[in-house]
Parts: C-alpha cells; sequence; structure tokens
C-alpha cells in the first residue's frame, strides 16, 4: 500500500497535513502542547530518575528527614496552574473560530442514515442538488472476504461530496436513525449528527484535491463502513460539476405519476436493493442471524401490499430496521416489486410509485 | 486478646463464630461476614473478570491484527468492544478496589472488621448475578450489547433482549457499590481506633474514604440514566427521542455526570497504594501528607464538574467548551501535586527496588504519560480531531492499565505476604513486571499515532495504511495477556497455596502502619478491641 | 476518645457471624433480574423467576431483619453501632438524592434546553410544524415535534397534589408527634400517633392512584405523552414508590412498637425511618413546586 493523498498515510505518526486554517492553528496547537508536557515530562522524571540512580539503599544513601514544605506546595501549586492557564488561553480563540459559522458562503445538510451519508446542498451555488453517498459495495464484500486491497480501502464512496476550494461551507448535520459523526481531518472537523437536531460546523478548504474520513461515532454494526470522501475543486471545476449534476437530476427525476411495467420496477428495484438492502438482508434474501430474511417472509409474501409498504415507511423493531423514508417514490415502488417478485417469491405484485406516494400522506 | 466478644444473647442460633479461628468449608466463603476473605473474594473475582475482559480484548486485537474481517462479523466486534469496556470497568478494576478496602481499611485503621459485615457480603454476592448476566447476554438472542460501554441513546434502543439483561446487571451493580460505598465511609468515620484521627490515617483510607463518597453520588445517577434507556425501550417514555421532545444528547449529560466521576473512582485508590509504597521503599516519610489529601480531595470535587469533555463534539455552545475546557485543565494541577509529591518523597530517601517499588515506579512514569494525553484531550481544538479515535483508546489505557492495574499489581506484592504469609519470588515479580511494562507499551504506544492519524474507535476494519500498527499493537497484547496469566500461576497460586519462603510479620523494612503490627499471614480476627496506638498511630502500644 | 461501653456483655463492636442472608438475597435478586429482563421481552417464564426472586428475596430480608432485630434487642449493639447506623442511614439518603436528581436532571434539561431548541429556528428544518411551548401541550404548542403525540392536558397543582403536599406535612407533624411521645416514654401515645402517619400515608398513595386515573382516563395524559408525559409519571411514579415503601417501614416500625421494641434512649429504627419519611417529604414539596407548579 503506499499513502492516500488526503486520507491517511503509510504509518502515519502525526495529524494529517492541513487543508484549512482551523486543522493548521489545532496542529501548531497540538506541537506547542506536545512540546510543554514533554518540558514537563523530563524535568520531573529527570528528577526521579536522577533521585532512582542516587539515592539507594545500595549505594549506601542514607534516608533524609524532611517530609513536608509549604512553600514547595504552594509552589508546585501555582506554577502548573499558570502553565495550564497559559495553555487555555491559547486554546480559545481557535476555539471561538471553530464555532464562528456565520457568514457563509454555501451551507450543506450532510443527514447521516445506517450507514450512509445524505447531502442536501441548501444555499449557494448548486443549491438543490441532493444525492447519497455510501461506501462502494466491492470494498465491503473485500472486507467481508478478510481480503483488503487498495490504497482507498473502505475509503472509496459512490458520490463524492463537492465543494468548492476557498469558500466557506457551513456543514449542518442531522441523522435519521442514530447518533453519527461526519469527520474529515484534513479539515480538523468532526461533528455528531444528531438525530431530530441540527448541529452545524464550518470549513474551508485551502487546496484542490480529495480528502477522506470516516464516520466516527458507534452507530451500529456497519459503523466502520461508512466514510466520507469530499472532493474540493476549482471554483471553474466546481460550476461545471453543478451544471452537470443538474442535468443529470433532471434526467433522472422520476415522474411519480409514470406507470411501470413489472420488468422495469424489477429492474430498477435490484439497484435500489443492492444499494441499500443488501447490507442487512444480504444479495440472496435470506438475511442473517437477527436480520429477518425476504425469501419466503409472510411479510413480503401478503397480499396486502400495504404491509411492507408501512415497514419501509415507518421501520420496525425501535429502527432496528430504520425507516427508509428518504427514498423516493419511485425507488421504494421499485425494491418492494422487486422483493416480491425475486428469489422464492413469485407473487407477480407490482407496487406503483403513486401508491407509494398516496401511502406517505 | 481477651473474649470481650463473649457475649449471650436470648436468641437461639449457634455461637460457632464466636470462636477464634475461622469457619469451614464453603461455608465460610458464601456465609462470610469476615472483611478477610470477603475481600479475597472480591480480588479473586476481578481477577476471574480481567481474564474474561482480557479475553474479548484479545478478540479484539485478533481482528484488527490485519485489515479486513479475519474471525468474526462486525456485530460480534462491537459486542466485544463493549463487553470488555463493561466488564474490565464494572467487574475488574472496581471489584478490585472494593477488595483492597476490605482487606486492608480495617487493618490500617485498627478496627476490628467492616461496620456492616453482613451487608458487605450483600455487596460481594451481588456481583455475581450480575456477573452471570453480562456473561450470559452473549448467548441471547441478537448477541450481547453492541452500543459501547457507554451505551449511548438511541443505539441502545436498537439492542436485543440482553440489552436489558446488561441494564439489570448494571442497577444491581450499582447498590453493590453504594452499600459497599457506605460500608467504607462508616468503617473508616466511627471505626477507627482511638487515636487514629483522620489526618493520622492512611492515605490509602483516605483515596477510599474520597472514593466512596463520589460513588454514592454518581452510581444513583448512572442508574437513572440506564432506567430512562430501559422506559424508553418498553414502555414508550420519550427521554432520548427527539419525535416526542426528548433529547439523544441528554443521555451523553447523565451518563458522564457519572462517567466522569468514575474514573476517578478508578484511580483515587490507586494514588492510596502508591503513597503507601513509594514511603515504604524510599525509607522516608510521605512527602506533604495535608497536601496529598487535599490535593485528592479537589480532584474528586473537580471531577464532578468536567464532565462535558467527552462532548465537545457533540455541538455545545462555545461557552460550554470553554468551560468544560478550563475546568478539565484544572485537574492537572492537583494531580501534579501528588505526583511531585511522591517524587520529592523518594527525594534523598535510601531506595530498594523490590518488585512493590518497582510497580509504584512504573506507575507513576506511565499513568502520567496517559494524564498527559489527558491534557492534550481536554483541549476542544485537539480533541475536535481526537475524539473517538484510538489517541482516546491509548489515552485511558495509560491512565487505566498501567494506573488502576498497576498500582493493582503493585498493592498485591506489597500486602499479599500480609494476606497469605507467604513471600512472593522476587524474579517472577521482577519478570512479570518488566515483561507487563514493555508489552504494554508494545501495545498502546502505537494507538497514539494510529488516534493522530484518524483512526476511529469500534472499528472491525480499517484502511491498510495503519495495518502495521495495529499488527504490533495486536502482538503486544497477546504479550501482554500471557504475562498476566504467568502471574496467577507462577506469583498468585504459590501465594495462595502456602508455597514459598515464609513472610515476616513486616517484609518491608520502611513500611509503616498498623497492617504490619499484626502477625503474618493476618489472623482471622484482628484488633477485636480497639488497639491502643502511639502519637503518630502507626504503632500498637498496648 | 471516650468510654468504651462495654457493660453488660454489649461487645465493643458487635461483628455478626456467617449468615447466610447476604448470599440467599442476591439468588433471589438474580431470578428477580432474569425474569425481568426476560418478561419485558416477551419470555412468559420470565415473570414466574421475577416473582419467585421477589419470594425468595423477601424472605431472607425478612429473616434478615427479624436477626438484626434480635440482636439489637438482646443487647448486642454499642452506642457506636447505633452511631454506624446513623451514618449510613444518612448516606443511603443522600444516594436517594442523587437517584431523583438524575430525573429532575432530565426534566430541567427537557424544559430549558431541548424543547425550546427542537422549536427554534435552524430545527425549522427537521421539524417546521412544532411550535415548542412548555408543557408541550399549552394553547399554541404541539405536543411532540414529529406530532406523534396525541394532545393531552398537564397535571395542575389543583386539587389533588395541594391535598397530598396537605397530606405529607400533616404527615410529618404526627410523626414528629410520636417521636416527642416515645422520647418521653409514652408508648401507646406513640403507637396511636403512628397509626395516623402511616395512615397518611396510605391516604396520600390513593389519591395518587386516583390522580393516575383521572390523567390516563381524562386528560389523556400517558406515560407516552411526549417528554412531558415521560418526566411527570417517571417522578411522580418513583416518589410514589418511595413514599410506599417508606410508609411500609413506618408500618414495620409501628408494629415493633406494639410490640415493646425502642425505649427513649435505643430507637434508631424508629429514627432511620422517619428521617426517609422526611426525606420522601422533601422530595415531594421539590416535585410539588417543579412539576405541578412551574
Ligand atoms: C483512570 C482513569 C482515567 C484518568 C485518571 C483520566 C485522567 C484524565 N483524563 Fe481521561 N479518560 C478515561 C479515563 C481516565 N482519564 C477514559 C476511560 C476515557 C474514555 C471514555 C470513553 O469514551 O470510552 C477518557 C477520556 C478522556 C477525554 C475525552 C476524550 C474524547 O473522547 O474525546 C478527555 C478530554 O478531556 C480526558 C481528559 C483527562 C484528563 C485531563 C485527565 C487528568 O486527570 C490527567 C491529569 C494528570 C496529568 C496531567 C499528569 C501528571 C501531572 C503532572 C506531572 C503535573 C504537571 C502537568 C502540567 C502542568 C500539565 N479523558
Ligand atoms: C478498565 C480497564 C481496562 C483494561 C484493564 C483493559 C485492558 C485491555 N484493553 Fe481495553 N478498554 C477499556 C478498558 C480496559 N481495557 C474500555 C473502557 C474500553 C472502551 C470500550 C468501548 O469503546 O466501549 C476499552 C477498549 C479497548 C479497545 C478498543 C476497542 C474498539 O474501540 O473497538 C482495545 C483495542 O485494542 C482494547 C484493548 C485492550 C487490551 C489489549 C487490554 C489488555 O490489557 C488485556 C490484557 C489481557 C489479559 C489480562 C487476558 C489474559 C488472558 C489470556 C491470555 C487468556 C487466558 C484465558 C483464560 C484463563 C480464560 N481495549
Ligand atoms: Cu455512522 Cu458510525
Ligand atoms: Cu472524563
Amino acid at each position: 500500500v503506499n499513502d492516500l493523498p488526503g486520507g491517511p498515510a503509510v504509518n502515519q505518526l502525526d495529524l494529517h497535513p492541513p487543508v484549512t486554517q482551523i486543522a493548521s492553528d489545532v496542529q501548531s496547537l497540538h506541537y506547542w502542547l506536545m512540546v510543554v508536557c514533554l518540558i514537563i515530562f523530563v524535568l520531573v522524571f529527570g528528577v526521579m530518575f536522577y533521585s532512582i540512580l542516587k539515592h539507594r539503599k545500595s549505594l549506601g544513601h542514607k534516608p533524609a528527614n524532611f517530609h513536608e514544605s509549604v512553600t514547595v506546595e504552594i509552589l508546585w501549586t501555582i506554577v502548573p496552574f499558570l502553565i495550564v492557564t497559559a495553555m487555555g488561553f491559547a486554546a480559545t480563540k481557535t476555539v471561538v473560530q471553530q464555532k464562528d459559522t456565520s457568514n457563509a458562503d454555501m451551507t450543506i445538510k450532510v443527514t447521516g442514515y445506517q450507514w450512509k451519508w445524505g447531502y442536501d446542498y441548501l444555499k449557494g451555488e448548486g443549491e438543490g442538488i441532493a444525492f447519497l453517498s455510501a461506501l462502494d459495495p466491492t470494498q465491503r464484500e473485500l472486507s467481508d472476504a478478510g481480503k483488503p486491497q487498495g490504497d482507498n480501502y473502505l475509503l472509496k464512496v459512490d458520490n463524492p461530496l463537492v465543494v468548492p476550494v476557498d469558500k466557506k461551507i457551513r456543514i449542518i448535520t442531522t441523522a435519521s436513525d442514530v447518533i453519527h459523526a461526519w469527520m474529515v481531518p484534513a479539515f480538523a472537523v468532526k461533528q455528531d449528527a444528531i438525530p431530530g437536531f441540527v448541529r452545524d460546523t464550518w470549513f474551508k478548504a485551502q487546496k484542490p484535491g480529495d480528502y477522506y474520513g470516516q464516520c466516527a461515532e458507534l452507530c451500529g454494526k456497519e459503523h466502520a463502513y461508512m466514510p466520507i470522501h469530499v472532493k474540493v475543486l476549482s471554483a471553474e471545476d466546481y460550476s461545471k460539476w453543478v451544471d452537470a449534476e443538474k442535468k443529470k437530476m433532471a434526467a433522472k427525476a422520476d415522474d411519480p405519476n409514470k406507470v411501470w411495467t413489472q420488468e422495469a420496477l424489477v429492474a430498477r428495484g435490484e439497484k435500489v436493493y443492492a444499494a441499500n438492502c443488501a447490507v442487512c438482508h444480504k444479495a440472496d434474501g435470506k438475511g442473517a442471524g437477527p436480520i429477518k430474511a425476504l425469501d419466503a417472509s409472510a411479510l413480503v409474501l401478503d397480499a396486502d401490499k400495504t404491509k411492507q409498504l408501512g415497514v419501509l415507511l415507518n421501520g420496525q423493531n425501535n429502527g432496528a430496521m430504520p425507516a427508509w423514508k428518504q427514498l423516493s417514490d419511485t425507488e421504494i415502488a421499485a425494491v418492494i416489486t422487486y422483493t416480491k417478485n425475486s428469489w422464492s417469491n413469485k407473487t407477480g405484485q407490482v407496487m406503483q410509485p403513486s401508491e407509494v406516494a398516496a401511502a406517505r400522506k | 486478646m481477651s473474649a470481650v466478644l463473649d457475649h449471650h444473647g436470648a436468641h437461639g442460633h449457634d455461637h460457632d463464630h464466636h470462636d477464634h479461628g475461622a469457619p469451614h468449608g464453603w461455608r465460610r466463603w458464601v456465609f462470610a461476614t469476615n472483611h478477610k476473605d470477603i475481600g479475597t473474594l472480591y480480588l479473586l473475582f476481578a481477577f476471574t473478570m480481567l481474564m474474561i475482559g482480557g479475553l474479548l480484548a484479545l478478540f479484539i486485537r485478533l481482528e484488527l491484527f490485519q485489515p479486513g474481517l479475519q474471525y468474526f462479523n462486525p456485530e460480534q466486534f462491537n459486542q466485544f468492544t463493549t463487553m470488555h469496556g463493561l466488564i474490565m470497568v464494572f467487574g475488574a478494576i472496581m471489584p478490585a478496589f472494593v477488595g483492597f478496602a476490605n482487606w486492608m481499611i480495617p487493618l490500617q485503621i485498627g478496627a476490628s472488621d467492616m461496620a456492616f459485615a453482613r451487608m458487605n457480603n450483600f455487596s460481594f454476592w451481588l456481583m455475581i448475578p450480575a456477573a452471570i448476566m453480562l456473561v450470559a447476554s452473549f448467548f441471547m438472542p441478537g448477541g450481547a450489547p453492541a452500543a459501547g460501554w457507554t451505551l449511548y441513546a438511541p443505539l441502545t434502543l436498537q439492542m436485543g433482549p440482553s440489552m436489558d439483561a446488561g441494564i439489570f446487571a448494571m442497577h444491581i451493580l450499582g447498590a453493590s457499590s453504594i452499600m459497599g460505598s457506605i460500608n467504607i465511609i462508616v468503617t473508616v468515620l466511627n471505626m477507627r481506633a482511638p487515636g487514629m484521627t483522620l489526618m493520622k490515617m492512611p492515605l490509602f483510607a483516605w483515596t477510599w474514604l474520597i472514593t466512596a463518597y463520589l460513588l454514592i453520588a454518581v452510581m444513583p445517577v448512572l442508574a437513572g440514566a440506564i432506567t430512562m434507556t430501559l422506559t424508553d425501550r418498553h414502555f414508550g417514555t420519550n427521554f432520548f427521542n427527539p419525535a416526542g421532545g426528548g433529547d439523544p444528547i441528554m443521555y451523553q449529560h447523565i451518563f458522564w455526570f457519572f462517567g466522569h466521576p468514575e474514573v476517578y473512582i478508578m484511580i483515587l485508590p490507586a494514588f492510596g497504594i502508591i503513597s503507601a509504597i513509594i514511603p515504604a521503599f524510599a525509607r522516608k516519610k510521605l512527602f506533604g501528607y495535608t497536601s496529598m489529601v487535599y490535593a485528592t480531595s479537589s480532584i474528586a470535587i473537580l471531577s464532578f464538574i468536567v464532565w462535558a469533555h467527552h462532548m465537545y463534539t457533540t455541538g455545545m455552545p462555545v461557552t460550554g467548551q470553554l468551560f468544560f475546557m478550563y475546568a478539565t485543565m484544572l485537574i492537572a494541577v492537583p494531580t501534579g501535586v501528588k505526583i511531585f509529591n511522591w517524587v520529592a518523597t523518594m527525594w534523598k530517601g535510601s531506595m530498594t527496588f523490590e518488585t512493590p517499588m518497582l510497580w509504584a515506579v512504573g506507575f507513576i512514569f506511565v499513568f502520567s504519560m496517559g494524564g498527559f494525553t489527558g491534557l492534550i484531550l481536554s483541549m476542544a481544538p485537539v480533541d475536535q480531531q481526537l475524539q473517538d479515535t484510538y489517541y482516546v483508546v491509548a489515552h485511558f489505557h495509560y491512565v487505566l492499565v498501567a494506573g488502576s492495574l498497576f498500582a493493582l499489581f503493585a498493592g498485591v506484592y506489597y500486602w499479599g505476604p500480609k494476606w497469605t504469609g507467604v513471600m512472593y519470588s522476587e524474579f517472577r515479580g521482577k519478570l512479570h513486571f518488566w515483561g507487563s511494562l514493555i508489552f504494554f507499551n508494545i501495545t498502546f504506544f502505537p494507538m497514539h499515532f494510529l488516534g493522530l492519524a484518524g483512526m476511529p474507535r469500534r472499528y472491525a476494519d480499517y484502511p491498510m495504511q495503519f495495518a502495521d500498527f495495529n499488527a504490533i499493537a495486536s502482538v503486544g497484547a497477546l504479550g501482554f495477556g500471557l504475562m498476566q496469566v504467568y502471574f496467577f500461576v507462577f506469583v498468585v497460586l504459590p501465594m495462595m497455596m502456602g508455597k514459598g519462603e515464609k513472610a515476616p510479620q513486616k517484609p518491608w523494612e520502611g513500611a509503616e502502619g498498623l497492617e504490619w503490627e499484626v502477625p503474618s499471614p493476618a489472623p482471622f480476627h484482628t484488633f477485636e478491641n480497639p488497639p491502643k496506638l502511639d502519637v503518630t498511630a502507626t504503632k500498637v502500644i498496648g | 476518645m471516650s468510654a468504651v461501653s462495654n457493660h453488660g456483655g454489649t461487645p465493643y463492636y458487635f461483628v455478626p457471624g456467617p449468615s447466610r442472608h447476604p448470599a440467599m438475597a442476591a439468588l433471589g435478586l438474580f431470578f428477580v433480574i432474569l425474569g425481568a429482563g426476560q418478561w419485558i421481552n416477551g419470555a412468559g417464564w420470565g415473570a414466574y423467576s421475577l416473582a419467585a426472586g421477589m419470594i425468595i428475596w423477601l424472605a431472607t430480608l425478612y429473616q434478615w431483619f427479624g436477626d438484626a432485630i434480635r440482636e439489637s434487642e438482646g443487647g448486642q449493639y454499642s452506642d457506636r453501632i447505633d452511631v454506624s447506623f446513623r451514618w449510613s442511614m444518612s448516606w443511603f439518603i443522600f444516594s436517594e438524592v442523587m437517584f431523583f436528581a438524575a430525573f429532575f436532571g432530565a426534566l430541567y434539561w427537557a424544559r430549558v434546553h431541548s424543547v425550546p431548541m427542537l422549536g427554534n429556528i435552524d430545527h425549522q428544518l427537521l421539524w417546521p410544524d412544532f411550535k415548542a411551548i412548555w408543557p408541550s401541550a399549552a394553547a399554541g404548542a404541539t405536543a411532540s415535534p414529529a406530532g406523534t403525540v396525541d394532545a393531552f392536558s398537564t397535571m395542575g397543582p389543583w386539587p389533588i397534589p395541594t391535598i397530598n403536599t396537605a397530606l405529607l406535612l400533616t404527615s410529618g407533624v404526627t410523626l414528629t408527634i410520636a417521636h416527642h411521645a416515645l422520647l418521653a416514654d409514652k408508648r401507646s401515645k406513640t403507637i396511636f400517633w403512628m397509626w395516623i402517619t402511616v395512615l397518611l400515608g396510605v391516604v396520600f398513595l390513593g389519591f395518587q392512584v386516583y390522580e393516575y386515573m383521572h390523567a390516563y382516563n381524562d386528560l389523556n395524559l400517558k406515560l407516552t405523552s411526549g417528554i412531558y408525559g415521560s418526566t411527570f409519571f417517571m417522578l411522580t411514579g418513583f416518589h410514589g414508590f418511595h413514599v410506599f415503601v417508606g410508609m411500609l417501614m413506618l408500618l414495620f416500625i409501628t408494629l415493633r412498637l406494639t410490640k415493646g421494641h425502642f425505649n427513649s434512649k435505643h430507637h434508631f429504627g424508629f429514627e432511620g425511618a422517619a428521617w426517609y419519611w422526611h426525606f420522601v417529604d422533601v422530595v415531594w414539596l421539590g416535585l410539588y413546586l417543579i412539576v405541578y407548579w412551574m
């Protein structure tokens, strides 16, 4: 393996090379702290080891008799106090800057899902763009097989977050199920994404490039498999990306009233299934352990299609099966049709997007 | 010893216990009311849990030995991490210190036993159902809890039935701790031999007194937090559910209000042990006794106002970040005072380095490294980079393993001869120390680098760039674990079986205190009548 | 140190001999938690395990306390032990205070922090329709951010909680009268006022049951009524449970009084129960002000 630029380096010993002002501040703060701590460490333990070497019984050293001194006690209370106060002051400015999310050029909402990220461009250039970003499925398979490979192993995502360089990007985090944390070390950004609440943070990347991070709050079994990839582009490249993305979205936007054939829905559903459901329910629909099988599941085979729909929209078992509201009507219809007509399931039932839309009300 | 205990109650149950010998057979242990027997039970229990928790740690390190999933799936991995943390904290370290308290506090203050002997045994036997429930949770549908030892909502709401078993087990452990603490407080406050004033009391008793207060103050809060988790899971309350107006972050506040004092609960008694050992082997009185007492109290008081340093990344307002940052850093001051006092005690002493002293010096050195990384974590902006990475894992193993656990080993070597009447083998003790010290650092030092490079904790698999340091850590973990098995087989077992040189009443030339005024092994009953003490309250004069 | 009370065969500090009670009590609790954990997950046998465990536990406690009472009445407990009991009861009550602190803390956090925050401008992104006014059922408010909680009315201080306040305060007075009577060695007067105190406790609990029924039937206020319902029922519920326990303590003390236990010098059992009762009283005042009035 080689170093991954913007991601971890092989046997890296230090923080990531900073790409934002905050990250460099944090790095110098860390250096500075290390130096102070090291000096104290060397002084204190220098004295201790000197004593250990010299004041031994085997060298015939006789014990002295002193055992208290108010002066000394006060001294070694005050001096450390002053040192930590200085440390605190040094950090204060950075804390304040780090928390100052005002006057952002762009706002992006980041939503943590078990186990992927949703990005919504709320304000600024690219407003309206929204997509999901998940680990590239082959990586997950490599992991399962115990055969990792590649410099970007476990860091490769299908759709990276794209942002322009030198712009203050405000990130709003939230989550749909449990707490996640959105972390990009090169930016010195780590912000918990809390269900039902919004939090914010910001960064202003100084160099175009690819930067990587991972989910940093235990969020269930696939916690290790929800990486973050931020692509920082120059202003022109970013505008181009926005244009292309807008076009793609227009083309992809499904007419929710369109009536689909079973084959088309199954074909579409297979993709939706692979991207969202297969992690738990497995490609063969057999589930695993506590995860229910869909193959031959009574609920899937049930003639009343709304039952399965209800589970998808609302989740089940306290969210062990999460709600999938964030999928589009077409995607939900497709994946239901797919599960109802795959493996040993041969119901012939078809769910249309309009039915999903109706059930959402 | 006169027959003061020769009383005659009007009641009809047996009077065997008025014999001065120990009861025999299994009843001696199961029905125990003797502080020494209960202490032994605690220590054996804690060691068993250390082995179980250690085995889980070895599973973790096995899976992390190389990237890719080799042995376990991620769910199992999370279960191992969670249960490793819970078992080590609540099953190994805390009960081990309670075992020490049981054995040593009555001996050190000249009391005949703990204040409430039956309740003392109840505290111990409560650990057993709790431990069974915790370990059994691996075999419940869905496996053991996998939400981390911090049991953050709302992930806990997704766990299977084992989560409830875990919650009830924690309730029981909490009840046990509270009763144990009450016992210790009352013993220390009310059963000191005449002349043993508070400011003459050995520091181990002092640190435990303060620890017991911490326990009483925070265990009920933990009980409240997990009770809310329980009702959220089963009875439709909305404490941690924003859809109903609750807040998952509220769980974290309540948990860490418990959790931070909890980490000092695991270190203050260790400070007490070290404060006994350093003067003994420096052959010089402890430097700054009074300031040690004040420092310990300051740490305890400060520990209540720093909890949110575990929550910098949850998105607190800037004032909150600053407050908790300053408060946390303040703790370095009293902790520093302790370190300096120990060094000053060694200064111009006449030192020898038997095994207990080696562990104590090792403790000071390596614990301080953990303290310094703690200080670095306490800086809110820096913590932004390090929170939930292996840097934190490195930090807390430096303070917990090289801190609490090393101090426990130091104490076992120091007081073991008093408990068993047998000297351990110096060679074996030193081998155990050097092996542990080296393997410990091999295991946990590389984790600092992993953390700085951004490897998140609680990960079953990781990018390839992290592979080498993980491999090193795993090798170290195996070595460290084997050293502990060695310790049990070649140090503890022989002592328990009475094999080895007979221990004199006071094996350590420079040791002071009432525990050295009774024979080795300490007889079943000691100080049944309050001893008469000299002015320093370290010698019995009548 | 003062005189060691060593007269009349009372040991300096009584240390009980081996006892099977602690281990038995732990065994009982094992079946309790085993059963409880299984039962709430739908395993029917859990209820039996829970019940069996409770029986073992309670039976053991009965014997255990029986031993202690015999030792006490048999003159084994020196004044020093009396002091131990005082310390231990005080710190036990302190631990109970901290338990309630967790729930009061939750209420504080919800009212002052999370509910207002869920309704602020940033959070309109997630909960556009939520109007955060505590209690979340007030005019113009919605009961919960997600609209998953049915509308409910809150429980005001009038009339039941106020009556209950009066009951508890009165019970504090009657208990004190009983205490003074005991100090004057007027046994039958003590017993009379103790019965009155116990009765006041029972009436309090009766009113609380009635209040809960009122909440469920008329106000649609349930345990599931969002954070308001959660904090309301958990705080008042745990308090009610403590009243129940305190009432039992007083009851047993009264029964012991009728058996001739305690005298003007030696009655820590009485005082311990009284302390507990006053603690329950104080918690109630907190509830009354914070939960019902504010
Ligand atoms: C025995 C247990 C123990 C002890 C003693 C400590 C001690 C300290 N800890 Fe640690 N800590 C834990 C156990 C412990 N910790 C655990 C278990 C966690 C993780 C929990 C989890 O998330 O699972 C944790 C996590 C943790 C965090 C959160 C990290 C994160 O999740 O992002 C922080 C942040 O502030 C922190 C800080 C500190 C500090 C400042 C001290 C201080 O008390 C240290 C003081 C000591 C010294 C500083 C060294 C000696 C002093 C001198 C020689 C004097 C001179 C020094 C100066 C003037 C600087 N700890
Ligand atoms: C309290 C004390 C304590 C102790 C002593 C230890 C001891 C060890 N811990 Fe610790 N650890 C924690 C407390 C502790 N830990 C906590 C609180 C967490 C956080 C959990 C969480 O994130 O929720 C944690 C998390 C944690 C992690 C991170 C897991 C993750 O994030 O996914 C790792 C990884 O390496 C680790 C490793 C180790 C190792 C190698 C040891 C070694 O010291 C262990 C040494 C081994 C032995 C002592 C075993 C010897 C036994 C044998 C060799 C087999 C023989 C078997 C029998 C006889 C039955 N621990
Ligand atoms: Cu999402 Cu961890
Ligand atoms: Cu802490």
